[in-house]
């Protein structure tokens, strides 16, 4: 007979599912750092694809829109890319996510510690623990950052259509905003897994003897 | 013949606290027989709860060796000391530690989804046992939903699992009432001679003496006297009645 003990993948996502059902609320938060961020992403993403599109138009009257929504165009430009400074609030909005991430899920770890150290003393391995919380991150991490996405994207859609009329449905560059939109929800379901990295090992490395502890 | 079931040889325990060295255990030696009702006896502070965990493979000595089964828990890795904790060993605690999200059965059949026993026969085996503790129709609710004698009956269900050589209850009474906890020291016993499980259990509960056929009385680090069944009789005859 094999020593080995075993945790099925249908049963940890079940696990995890129910874990995140269990405390929806403290999981909502967690998730809404992300569908801030990832939206953010989104919308700028999809914006700077829409702005492209009008560009390659050679509308005039489009350009001196774009001319007047902050964009600097220069005469023979193709396509219009995010300002550094743009892409630097992205980058901020995305690193302060994670560590909301992070921090959503050491407190959970902490709540969890009896639970945790009760499932090693039934046999649990260290991995089952970790396959667990990243289940959760993941499946966290995917609602989130879909929702984000296609909040990013409606509200960049929303925009500038207020910005340029009705015209616009005429030239939406759907291929580019599909593409910007799953880049959006892989990175954001990156971040999701990067900010449960180490509350993971935290918790799998606690001592099964800590479930034994009464005070806490 | 005698079998013993655990082993604890000369096991010392000291807690490194930086500036001074604590001795917890001063050379424990111990033989648990196959089957018995243990409780071990003791003073806070007189390294019980150390001892009981030693035995439980949930720590490890600083010297000496303790053999569960005759395998020296020292010697194991994690994957083995994980399938000790989960066919071998049978935990119950204080605070009975259900898994709060799952229902009484899920957290019966829990121990037994990490032995690898297919879904079914969980299911099946899990029900049987939630109907031996005495909790038919329960097996759906959340252990929020069931009172703290309740929820300890689940726990004794659980450590029931995979059918363990030992079950070790650190004062499984502790935050029961003195009824349900009388019924909590009934059911271990009826489990541990109908199924001759060993039960350790660590206990400043004296309702627990009754039903020992061996008791451990644990002071200052070492042991002070090992008493057996029919010592205990005469000396707490008076306080059962």
């Amino acid at each position: 007979m094999s020593r080995l003990v075993v945790l099925p993948w249908k049963k940890s996502v079940e696990i995890s599912y129910k874990s995140i059902r269990a405390r929806f609320f403290r999981s909502l938060v967690t998730t809404i750092t992300l569908v801030l961020a990832v939206s953010f992403l989104a919308f700028s993403q999809i914006t700077i694809d829409i702005a492209d599109q009008i560009l390659a138009t050679g509308d005039s009257g489009h350009c001196q829109t774009l001319i007047q929504c902050g964009y600097d165009i220069r005469p023979g430009d193709t396509s219009l890319a995010a300002s550094p400074k743009q892409r630097w609030i992205v980058v901020l909005s995305l690193l302060v996510c994670v560590v909301g991430i992070i921090n959503a899920q050491l407190m959970s770890v902490t709540e969890r510690f009896r639970e945790i150290g009760t499932m090693k003393c039934l046999g649990a391995l260290d991995s089952f623990i970790v396959r667990i919380f990243v289940m959760e991150a993941a499946m966290q991490g995917f609602a989130g950052s879909l929702t984000g996405a296609l909040l990013g994207g409606i509200t960049a859609f929303l925009a500038t259509l207020i910005r340029f009329g009705s015209d616009i449905f005429t030239f939406l560059p759907w291929q580019a905003i599909l593409s910007s939109t799953s880049l959006s929800v892989v990175t954001g379901l990156g971040l999701s897994l990067l900010g449960v990295l180490y509350p993971a090992i935290m918790a799998a490395r606690m001592q099964p003897v800590e479930a034994m502890r009464v005070e806490q | 013949m005698k079998k013993n079931i655990v082993r604890v040889t000369d096991v010392t325990k000291d807690f490194d606290l930086g500036k001074i060295v604590v001795k917890v255990l001063k050379g424990i030696n111990l033989e648990i027989e196959t089957g018995k009702y243990i409780s071990i006896m003791g003073p806070s502070g007189s390294g019980k709860s150390t001892l009981f965990n030693m035995i439980g493979g949930l720590d490890k000595p600083t010297a000496g060796k303790v053999f569960i089964d005759e395998v020296d828990i020292a010697q194991l890795d994690a994957y083995e000391l994980a399938w000790l904790r989960c066919r071998k060993i049978g935990y119950i605690f204080q605070t009975f530690n259900l898994i709060p999200v799952m229902t009484a059965l899920e957290n019966v059949t829990l121990p037994m989804i990490f032995a690898g026993t297919p879904g079914e026969a969980a299911t099946e085996r899990g029900m049987g046992l939630l109907k031996k503790v005495g909790l038919t129709g329960r097996h759906g609710h959340k252990p929020s939903e069931l009172s703290g004698g309740q929820q300890q009956r689940v726990a004794v269900a659980r450590a029931l699992a995979n059918s363990p050589a030992i079950i070790l209850a650190d004062e499984p009474t502790g935050n029961l009432d003195l009824t349900t906890g009388a019924e909590i020291i009934d059911l271990l016993k009826e489990m541990s001679e109908e199924r001759g499980v060993t039960v350790i259990s660590a206990t400043h509960d004296f309702k627990m003496l009754n039903v020992s056929d061996q008791v451990i009385w644990i002071r200052d680090g070492q042991v002070e006297k090992i008493q057996e069944r029919d010592e205990l009789e005469i000396n707490t005859g008076g306080m059962s009645s």
